[in-house]
């Protein structure tokens, strides 16, 4: 080209690009502070009369605690507190790779059946007293909803693995075992006794009055295994947004990367369901968060993904504390509740810029 | 450098799509057009020499066989450009010509990097649209897009499936001059799928007239396109002028 006209000098360029790096990292950072932040006002919402500084004192320097606070922050409040940061952050996760991998803005946990595949494993241990690994002993619950979880994410990984199976395919299937699942479950709720549908109902509706330091640890390991994967494969999942003859043009294994996406989203999405139950809605808005934020360049769509499911699931954790004093809702009430109304107007607000 | 293709076969289940088709030993620096009607299987065939589908046959680039090289390694030395952009994803232009250049890897973004990426798109004069989304951009700009998402990795061989489909007439001759001027600069190989027989003429060193997944002609333009093969191929009638630049002028008229 000799002649170039009406087109910015290179140093524009470079300056518009490094602005918009910049601008990301400090969005992730702020991201992080306000979780933070959250944190400290989950442990403080309650009936202790705790103060917002004391308690990021006590978090940030556990020694000067006393034995009262102790208990209250760190043995009774905080395990509830990071589990909802780290199932949200799972949950963020999940929805934002299988979005990416399915080219589908309704794909998440949920949507494609693993949520209701793991409801179905709890029934069967709540209900019918069946636990599919023997040995467990009292989380035969819990394991029950994983083994289910993953048994529903094989199924989706062998229906990748068909001749002509495409994204479609799998939605589609996920679709067919979310309904599948959700029957097998009224099943099991019909002849269920008055105390077992209590707790199948407070289950299904999620829950993270059961968090513990040992069920936190897991699911930090598991995110800290899966998550480095997926972001060391930021360039290939972003390439997957332009489609798939492009991807592939660019040398990414479009098949290899799909299979090992959804094996790492089924281990976050199974570990975070069975542990506190089915959440809606985090794994799908939280991603359509941070790609209104940040695009879909990986490199900040991930990382900022998981910062928005963790914030979600903690702000919602508040506020299934603060909205009757004395009482905690469920939170995947909450998460619905409030979802809808968000996602629709999400929606709507979009101007249908993507996914056309 | 050269590329050469033989006895290529592909079939989709039991419908052939490139029945034996190959060629002569291509040049390095020069650019040849790959011609034929809708469906000869031209897409088919940049397909099966950048590896993305298994055909029987054989593709040489020198005196490698690429079926001994990894897939990543084929593609790394042919860079092929896909006739159709999804483009409705919140990803902005220089990101996605950054992708390019960095080929997939590595996190750090160098200060050349960023630099080059900056350089290809005011080159392209594309560079007002950096930091728009692809998705907003027209269906010509983003194969402008994709062109300069194509020309900015070190390549030996460039195979570009219709890229100026979606251009206006001025758009058209700058994309295939910045293509052919890349490729003599690069001594690279270069081969663009096209329509018009036009541009063909104009812009190819050498043309390949595809039918039917068959290889019916090759050679100079002012040779292949005064053969029958042409009119025949197509199904009109086919009158070659000279124009006020002593170019070739094709001009098609349907049957009547």
């Amino acid at each position: 080209m000799t002649q170039i006209s009406n087109t910015p000098s290179v140093d524009t360029i470079v300056g518009g690009y490094q602005k918009r790096a910049v601008w990301r990292v400090a969005l992730v950072v702020a991201a992080a502070l306000i979780l933070f932040a959250t944190v400290v006002i989950d442990v403080i919402t309650g009936p202790a009369d705790l103060s917002f500084w004391r308690v990021a004192k006590v978090i940030l320097n556990p020694s000067v605690a006393t034995t009262k606070e102790e208990v209250i922050i760190w043995d009774l409040r905080l395990p509830v507190a990071m589990m909802a940061v780290v199932v949200g952050a799972m949950l963020g996760v999940s929805g934002a790779e299988l979005q990416t991998i399915l080219n589908n803005p309704l794909a998440e946990p949920f949507t494609l059946g693993l949520s209701m595949a793991a409801s179905f494993g709890a029934a069967v241990a709540i209900v019918l007293g069946w636990s599919v690994l023997p040995g467990v002993g009292a989380l035969f619950v819990t394991v029950n909803a994983f083994v289910f979880a993953m048994g529903a994410s094989l199924l989706l990984f062998l229906v990748t693995r068909m001749r002509g199976a495409n994204p479609e395919t799998m939605i589609l299937m996920g679709i067919a075992m979310m309904f599948t699942f959700n029957a097998l479950l009224a099943f099991l709720q019909y002849g269920a006794s008055e105390l077992q549908l209590a707790q199948l109902i407070f289950w299904q509706l999620g829950s993270l009055a059961r968090a513990t330091w040992p069920k936190v640890a897991i699911c930090v390991v598991i995110l800290a295994i899966v998550l480095p994967y997926f972001l060391s494969r930021s360039w290939a999942l972003t390439a997957l947004r332009m489609g798939e003859d492009k991807a592939a043009a660019l040398g990414v294994n479009v098949n290899a990367l799909r299979l090992m996406v959804l094996a790492g989203v089924s281990l976050l999405s199974a570990v975070a369901v069975s542990f506190v139950g089915a959440i809606a809605f985090v794994g799908l808005v939280a991603p359509h968060i941070a790609r209104m934020i940040v695009g879909e360049d990986q490199r900040g769509f991930l990382p900022l993904s998981a910062l928005a499911g963790a914030l979600i699931l903690s702000g919602t954790s508040i506020l299934s504390k603060a909205i009757t004093p004395g009482i905690v809702y469920p939170i995947g009430m909450i998460t619905s509740l409030i979802g809808i109304p968000f996602f629709v107007s999400l929606i709507l607000g979009q101007r249908k810029r993507h996914w056309q | 450098m050269t590329l050469e293709v033989r006895g290529l076969n592909f079939a989709y289940g039991v419908r052939p799509i490139l029945r034996r088709a190959g060629f002569a030993p291509l040049q390095s620096g020069q650019l040849t057009a790959l011609i034929g009607p809708n469906a000869s299987g031209k897409s088919t065939l940049f397909r099966a020499i950048a590896g993305l589908l298994k055909a029987e046959g054989t593709v040489l680039l020198g005196e490698t066989d690429l079926a001994t090289l990894s897939p990543k390694a084929r593609l790394s030395r042919v860079c092929f450009m896909p006739q159709f952009f999804a483009a409705n994803a919140a990803l902005t232009v220089f990101d996605v010509v950054m992708m390019a250049r960095k080929n997939l890897s590595g996190w750090r973004v160098t200060s050349e990097d960023t630099q080059a990426v900056a350089q290809a798109l005011h080159e392209a004069e594309i560079g007002h649209l950096a930091e728009a989304y692809i998705s907003e951009l027209s269906g010509g700009q983003a194969q402008m897009v994709s062109v300069c998402q194509a020309l900015i990795r070190n390549s030996e061989v460039y195979l570009f499936d219709e890229p100026t489909s979606a251009l206006d007439l001025n758009h058209q001759l700058r994309v295939l001059n910045q293509i052919r001027e890349a490729v003599a600069e690069r001594d690279a190989i270069g081969i663009v799928a096209l329509h018009d027989l036009n541009l063909a003429a104009r812009f190819a060193d050498h043309l390949i007239l595809l039918r039917q997944g068959e290889v019916l002609a090759e050679g100079p333009p002012n040779d292949i396109l005064r053969r029958p093969e042409i009119a025949q191929t197509y199904g009109v009638d086919i009158h070659i002028a000279t124009g006020p630049k002593e170019d070739l002028v094709v001009h098609a008229y349907s049957h009547a």
